[in-house]
């Protein structure tokens, strides 16, 4: 049989393994596809002629299904349902990356939001029917890979198809006569040097016979090693997800952490992470620095964070230092520091109406804008009586008609805006309250003041004193393991190199014919090849008056637009054929 | 004078050069008048005699006669016919320059071969004036030129032309110029007016050796997408005139650009060279990401609209490759991926904030 008709237009998992061959079609080839489901059916059908119930047998139901999910066309639709459905994600605030954003939105609609809670669209990438399109996509995409890799493996093993009868009307197609018994060898050796697959014709006997080879099998290699190195990356994704776990901490300057469970501010644990045995490391905070950008449309834009950690991978270990920035993270073993997140920390020291000291620590305030004018809170149940203090923090202050406020986030000229309140903050009766809210209803207003560093307030009705002592930073880090990132990163490279197999390389074929010239044929003058006679260079075949041979050249591309054509001529001058003029 | 003034002057510039090459190609446009009655397919038949015969018809010089006693057709001989005329057609559209396209060799065309020429000249000056502004730029913040949105988008316009005057090497492309300068133009005038930042420093996220890596494929791939895409809405065009023989509008621009399969082809290839590209692009950033934020993906709007662009060039080239979806539909899928490239590349920053909000908007 000759080859099958070009393989134009294909795309990457769609270059048909050669149709030459009893390999079953691949499914998404359309009509071959249809015609077997058409065939299903009716024996199906055939079966269950007087049941009342579907017309399919539950295993035709199965394999109808099975042909339905596997088809190019579902892996479309499922491609394209993915797509849209990632839209919401990225419109919607997400509580996987802002959790507060979602609680604003939902308090902002709150008929509409819960709707929406309720179907997932604030955890889009978790939801039941996001997981759902996408490891139906999977499903569909194994089902396609796997009959693909066995066709595949049978087409590199099985012989190219022998040399069509008329070799003329295929690309770059050459004839020409020469006397050297030798050349069908020559071709063989010429081509396989140059790594094409070679299978000899049967037809030969001495130097008459044909060759066909074969190059570009890595092209559906390519594609095969692409699909299944996306289903590596969702392996890893997912190890990542069940057996990583990730934290956030707030550490102030001078203060420490240890990487156990309850010092996190928050963490996430994978389902089946073991969070008892979190790597013992733990590290202080030592400074922080940030710089900002002074000049320029860009005033405020920030340029560097950096924070100095001095750190003990394990208990007992020496202390080493190490600055940790954006794009630096500290790697320990088995986890590593991230710096996501930095602001302001006053230092506060508060004495009571009794002189007693209640609170000398800094105080973590949350940046509202890009020019930190931060808010905090600070709550001193143990002073008598209770006292409460809400605080607008500005690093470059000013006031003006709206309010105290910051004109730079550098710590140029500190002010912090406090309001003091008395009286029973709440926190006695268990309840627990959120450490950056003061719920002052029910609480006194003892008065308003403006601090700068060092400066002291005397409160109303000799309540005590509070100190900005000075002005410390803070900074954030996420703390995360995630032992499916090798694995995810493997299959990525992988992805691409088979990516690039199947899109840039290019299947094709060429073959050989040499045969007897009638005998009339004469050497045409001036010929590449040698005429000379007696002289036959390849042993064997010793014809004392030269035979004239016929040697015909051709190729076949079966990918879309291949330059076979010069591959052809190249083969053919290697050969001594004729030489052709450029044609481009 | 700074370098930085430099730079802006260069951008100038090249912005005034690639306005001049729009006019010149816009010229040649109009002044190409072909013939009435030539469709545009039979046009690029009779053009391109010599690419025929560099196909499938490079045997008649050198095949013998004895093979003329294979007359007789036997059912492999039509197969065979089959073969040819499908070489031949690929080998005419592996030219990529069309029938009544401002290239053909046809002396009606004269007119607006000029002015294409033109226009095409005025390309190569602009996109050297913007490489110098870019280069001025990076000197003078030392730092890959591409740290911010204003940045970027110079980058973009830069690789939109790049892409076209690399293909223009290879192949007549002059059809495409049109297109291409406006979307360069357009690239730099959003660029110059509504992003313009005058800072060499970079927020601390862009501290990091993946700048140059990650931003540098996803530019590459954008000016390709956009090559690509302009392509695939003139293979819209020249199909919709192939089809409707009443499309006025569409017959007329059909008549001067390739036929509808060479575009196709274009459009493909251009598609599938990039797909592999922003792949790469797509997963430099995760690997950044995890250096900088502690996780290589998370649903950031920016990665969420990057995957969904990959999600839907991954779709137009299966549909390139299924029934039924081949052709139109398969270009509208195309399409739709370069909207979601350009939503990833201006409504992100625009809109959505995010972690890559950063790059000075």
């Amino acid at each position: 049989m000759t080859a099958g008709p070009l393989d134009r237009a294909r795309g990457p998992l769609t270059d048909v393994p050669d149709d030459g061959s009893p390999i079953a079609p691949p499914p998404d080839s359309g009509l071959p596809e249809d015609a077997a489901l058409g065939a299903d059916w009716g024996s199906a059908r055939r079966r269950r002629t007087t049941g009342m119930g579907p017309r399919l047998g539950p295993i035709g139901w199965l394999r109808w299904g099975w042909r339905q999910l596997t088809s190019m066309r579902t892996a479309l639709a499922l491609l394209f349902l993915l797509a849209v459905a990632s839209i919401p994600g990225s419109v919607l605030p997400q509580r996987g990356t802002d959790p507060i954003a979602v609680v604003d939105w939902i308090d902002g609609r709150p008929e509409l939001g819960a709707t929406l809670d309720r179907l997932g669209f604030f955890d889009v990438f978790v939801a039941p029917w996001f997981s759902a399109i996408y490891l139906l996509l999977f499903i569909s995409l194994i089902g396609c890979v796997l009959p693909r890799i066995a066709a595949h493996w049978r087409a590199m093993r099985q012989p190219t198809p022998p040399a069509p009868r008329r070799l003329d009307r295929l690309a770059g197609a050459t004839t020409w006569h020469t006397d050297d018994a030798g050349v069908l060898e020559a071709a063989s050796t010429v081509l396989r040097a140059q790594r094409w697959r070679v299978t000899p014709g049967r037809d030969g006997e001495g130097a008459v016979g044909s060759l066909a080879a074969e190059k570009g099998f890595a092209r559906e290699t390519g594609n095969l090693l692409f699909h299944i190195a996306l289903v590596l990356i969702l392996v890893g994704v997912g190890l990542g997800a069940v057996f990583g776990w990730k934290g956030t901490v707030i550490v102030r300057e001078g203060n420490g952490f240890a990487n156990t469970l309850t010092q996190y501010d928050s963490f996430s644990p994978g389902r089946l992470a073991s969070t008892e045995a979190l790597p013992p490391f733990a590290f202080t905070m030592t400074d922080f620095d940030a710089t900002f950008e002074r000049e320029g449309s860009q005033r405020g834009a920030p340029r560097s964070f950096s924070a100095q950690l001095a750190y003990t991978p394990e208990p007992g270990a020496p202390v080493q230092s190490r600055v940790v920035t954006v794009n630096e993270p500290l790697r320990l073993d088995g986890a590593k520091v991230f710096l996501v997140g930095h602001g302001y920390a006053p230092h506060l020291r508060l004495t009571d109406a009794s002189g007693r000291v209640v609170f000398d620590d800094t105080v973590v305030f949350l940046p509202q804008d890009g020019t930190f004018t931060s808010t905090g809170v600070l709550k001193a149940p143990d002073a008598s009586p209770q006292l409460g203090f809400t605080a607008i923090l500005a690093p470059t202050a000013i006031i003006d008609e709206l309010g105290p406020r910051s004109v730079f986030p550098a710590p140029d000229n500190p002010g912090l805006f406090v309001s003091a309140f008395t009286g029973d903050l709440g926190l006695d009766d268990g309840v627990p309250s959120n450490v950056f809210q003061l719920e002052t209803e029910d609480l006194e207003q003892l008065g308003l003041e403006g601090l700068a560093p060092g400066q002291s307030w005397e409160l109303p009705d000799g309540a005590g004193t509070l100190e900005f002592v000075a002005l410390e930073r803070w900074a954030s880090f996420t703390i995360a393991h995630d032992p499916g990132k090798a694995l995810a990163l493997a299959g990525s490279i992988a992805a691409i190199l088979g990516l690039m197999l199947s899109l840039f390389v290019k299947r094709r074929r060429i073959w050989v014919r040499v045969d007897a010239a009638p005998s009339t044929q004469v050497l045409p003058h001036g010929a590449s090849a040698p005429v000379t006679t007696g002289e036959d260079p390849s042993d064997g075949s010793i014809s004392a008056p030269a035979t004239v041979y016929r040697v015909q050249v051709a190729g076949l591309s079966r990918t879309e637009a291949a330059d076979v054509v010069g591959e052809v001529q190249q083969l053919v001058v290697r050969l001594g054929g004729p030489v052709k003029e450029a044609s481009s | 004078m700074s370098l930085a003034q430099w730079s802006n002057l260069f951008v100038y510039a090249s912005m005034a050069m690639y306005a001049l090459a729009f006019i010149a190609f816009a010229v040649s446009f109009a002044a190409t008048r072909p013939s009435p009655d030539a469709a545009p397919v039979e046009g690029a038949v009779a053009s391109e005699p010599a690419a025929v015969s560099a196909g499938a018809g490079a045997t008649a010089g050198a095949v013998t006669t004895a093979d003329a006693a294979a007359r007789a057709r036997a059912e492999a001989r039509a197969r065979s016919a089959q073969l040819e005329a499908e070489m031949a057609a690929e080998a005419r559209r592996s030219r990529w320059g069309g029938g009544g396209a401002p290239g053909g060799s046809d002396e009606a065309l004269a007119p607006g071969r000029r002015a294409a020429n033109i226009g095409m000249s005025l390309t190569w000056l602009a996109t050297g004036l913007l490489l110098a502004g870019l280069v001025a730029r990076g000197l003078w913040s030392g730092r890959a030129p591409w740290g911010n949105m204003y940045e970027y988008s110079l980058a973009s316009a830069l690789a939109i032309s790049g892409v076209f005057l690399a293909f223009s090497l290879r192949r007549d492309v002059r059809w495409l110029g049109l297109l291409v300068s406006a979307a360069s133009l357009i690239t730099l005038g959003i660029a110059v007016l509504l992003l313009y930042n005058d800072s060499p420093q970079l927020v601390p996220a862009l501290h990091s050796y993946w700048l140059i890596i990650h931003v540098s494929a996803a530019i590459i791939s954008g000016g390709a997408f956009t090559v690509g895409a302009a392509a695939t809405v003139l293979y819209l065009i020249a199909d919709r005139a192939e089809r409707v023989p009443g499309a006025r509008i569409s017959r007329s621009i059909a008549a001067r650009i390739p036929d509808a399969t060479t575009l196709d082809t274009l459009a493909y290839r251009t598609n599938a060279f990039v797909f592999p590209l922003w792949t790469f692009a797509v997963i430099a950033g995760a690997i950044w990401a995890e250096d900088a934020w502690g996780r290589y993906w998370g649903w950031d709007p920016k990665e969420t609209w990057a995957f969904i662009t990959w999600l839907v060039y991954a779709g137009y080239l299966h549909a390139r490759a299924t029934a039924g979806w081949r052709g139109r539909k398969a270009a509208v899928i195309g399409l739709i991926g370069f909207a979601s490239f350009l939503i990833n590349y201006f409504g992100v920053n625009l809109f959505a904030g995010g972690l890559h909000s950063y790059a000075g908007l």
